[in-house]
């Protein structure tokens, strides 16, 4: 039994907004505990994919329904449609291409929910504007030689995408330290954002 | 191998004839298996476990000839990933095979043994004759249907066609369709035996004499393809066999051919050549897809309900990731739960039955209780 309070913040506002019995697709979904919060407490069939092996073997381990698989090149396999979510959580900046992630996710589920780490927030701002080297923060906590992530966003950037895109932004939250805050200026305030997306 | 094996399993006979895919039908099979645990009152407890090639059903206990522990000892037992405790555990011998059930060296209703008047089988008809024994044992419904190589195949087979028999099914180091380089390497082993002129078209029983030469080239390159470079490289490199230097001849001068010699002639002891042929010819057969336009997804759309696990192992070059990658493209298009990893193992397609503690994880995780 894994409980939604016990999740990472932005894991916990996605739980929260997921309707109860639907079914999700959570692209890299780690160590499945997203997954098994959806599954136990709101009844969803909750399925996942993860690059990484020993983490599969996890998920599974725990009765979970998880593939291996790179979000780069495994989403085709799925048909149309066939989830209510497809569900995108800090796993966006460490594809080779976000935009194709991004169309794939709105063609296999008929919402997404995408998190990211906003790199435009004031810290990582004056880490650079000050000290003139990669920030090294705790949503950003490696140093730029050994980070996965390699498509650092904005939220602005990632709003200026998905409306050249064409996707409508259902819904946005903002985190900032663990506490969710309002949509204002959050280009320079939120460490984090979330976004509900559909065509 | 020419007499018949005694074996310490129990043995069923069918009452019906079985009907099979070529058209013909057996009287009179009989399913030599092992069971243990015991089967709840609900009786939903039940776990198959399909075994390879060359397997047999002494899943956990040791092999009436070899002396050897059973084939997956480390897997099954009180306690263990597929826990005894808990699950009522059955493991046949597959239809063709020569451990006590019917298979070519048994005798057909002439009072003769059938050699290569037995009919070609498929893997299907090895499911067949399972769920025919399933019946007799009160098991409708099992709660997991478990297998590696050929045993995986024979899982695909069983959630395709009958889809309402099982909960579960987990397919290791498997193929949905024989690769062509893997009917290659069998057609070697067919063609290595059939050349045995003590073969004699198959008919060697009772007389002395049995194509061990043949069998056990069959065996030397088959067990080759279920290893990994890796592991031939570290074991045996380039070492010579008790030896300084080289002969200039053609003894086994090196350790690996001393090493498959050994494998090659172990086999024939415990190992019937026709039913090599007739197995592995139910191998080079095996297309799921066949009968849907190969479309895999096609055919194993009626078990859209089954939960499935697919693993693979990174250095199983006979059976590799991309092969099970296609099962679990076939499973995402019908909506299929499904689960799949590549565990990363050195030991090739052997992997599956070595140690690989994180098989034991997802295999205990996946069986639940």
């Amino acid at each position: 039994m894994s409980s939604i309070s016990s999740l990472r913040p932005d894991l916990a506002l996605i739980a929260q907004n997921v309707a109860p019995g639907s079914s999700v697709l959570d692209v890299g979904c780690g160590d499945g505990a997203l997954l098994l919060a959806l599954r136990d407490e709101r009844k969803c069939d909750a399925r996942g994919m993860e690059i990484d092996a020993a983490s599969v073997a996890e998920c599974v381990a725990a009765g979970l329904s998880v593939i291996q698989g790179d979000a780069d090149t495994d989403l085709s396999f799925y048909p149309d449609g066939v989830f209510d979510y497809a569900i995108l959580s800090q796993t966006l900046q460490t594809t080779l291409r976000p935009r194709a992630v991004l169309e794939e996710l709105l063609r296999i589920g008929r919402k997404a929910f995408v998190s990211f780490p906003n790199f435009a927030h004031w810290k990582v701002r004056f880490s650079l504007l000050v000290g003139g080297r990669m920030p090294v923060t705790r949503q950003l906590p490696i140093a730029w030689y050994e980070t996965p992530n390699i498509h650092f966003s904005s939220i602005d950037d990632f709003l200026a995408l998905v409306g050249e895109m064409g996707v409508k932004v259902d819904d946005a939250w903002f985190l900032a330290g663990n506490r969710q805050r309002s949509a204002a200026a959050a280009n320079l305030l939120a460490e984090h954002a979330i976004f509900l997306l559909s065509r | 191998m020419a007499d018949a094996i005694v074996t310490t399993s129990e043995t069923r006979k069918l009452a019906a004839p079985l009907s099979l895919d070529c058209g013909r039908s057996l009287d009179n099979v009989e399913i030599a298996y092992e069971a243990y645990g015991t089967l709840n009152a609900s009786r939903d407890n039940a776990i198959l476990v399909c075994h390879a090639t060359t397997g047999d059903q002494h899943l956990a206990s040791p092999h009436p000839i070899t002396g050897k522990p059973g084939w997956w000892a480390r897997m099954v037992g009180p306690g263990l990933p597929i826990d005894t405790d808990h699950f009522y555990v059955v493991c046949p011998n597959v239809l063709g095979s020569c451990m006590g059930t019917t298979g070519p060296g048994s005798l057909a209703s002439d009072g003769a043994p059938w050699a290569m008047r037995f009919p070609v089988i498929t893997i299907r008809d090895m499911v067949r004759a399972h769920l025919s024994l399933l019946d007799l044992l009160g098991v409708e419904r099992l709660h997991a249907a478990v297998g590696g190589s050929m045993g995986g195949m024979q899982v695909l087979s069983l959630a395709a066609n009958w889809p309402q028999r099982l909960e579960r099914a987990l397919v290791i180091a498997a193929t949905a369709e024989m690769p062509a380089q893997n009917i290659a390497f069998q057609e070697v082993g067919r063609q290595a035996i059939m050349a045995d002129p003590d073969w004699q078209e198959g008919a060697y029983y009772g007389t002395g004499k049995s194509p061990d030469a043949g069998l056990a080239v069959a065996r030397m390159a088959a067990h080759i393809t279920y290893l990994s470079e890796e592991t031939l490289s570290e074991k045996f490199g380039r070492r010579l066999q008790d030896r300084e230097a080289k002969t200039f001849g053609f003894d086994a001068d090196f350790q690996v051919e001393s090493y498959l010699r050994h494998q090659g002639t172990a086999f024939t002891e415990r190992f019937d050549a026709n039913s090599y042929l007739y197995i592995t010819r139910a191998m080079s057969y095996f297309d799921l897809g066949e009968e849907h336009g190969h479309r895999i997804a096609e055919a194993l759309a009626p078990a859209k309900n089954v939960r499935f696990c697919l693993v693979s192992f990174d250095s199983d070059w006979l059976y590799p990731t991309v092969e099970s990658r296609k099962i679990v493209h076939a499973l995402n298009a019908v909506g299929a739960p499904v689960s799949f990893m590549e565990l990363a193992a050195p030991f090739g397609h052997d992997s599956f039955l070595l140690d690989v503690p994180a098989l034991d994880r997802v295999i205990r995780g996946f069986l639940g209780q």
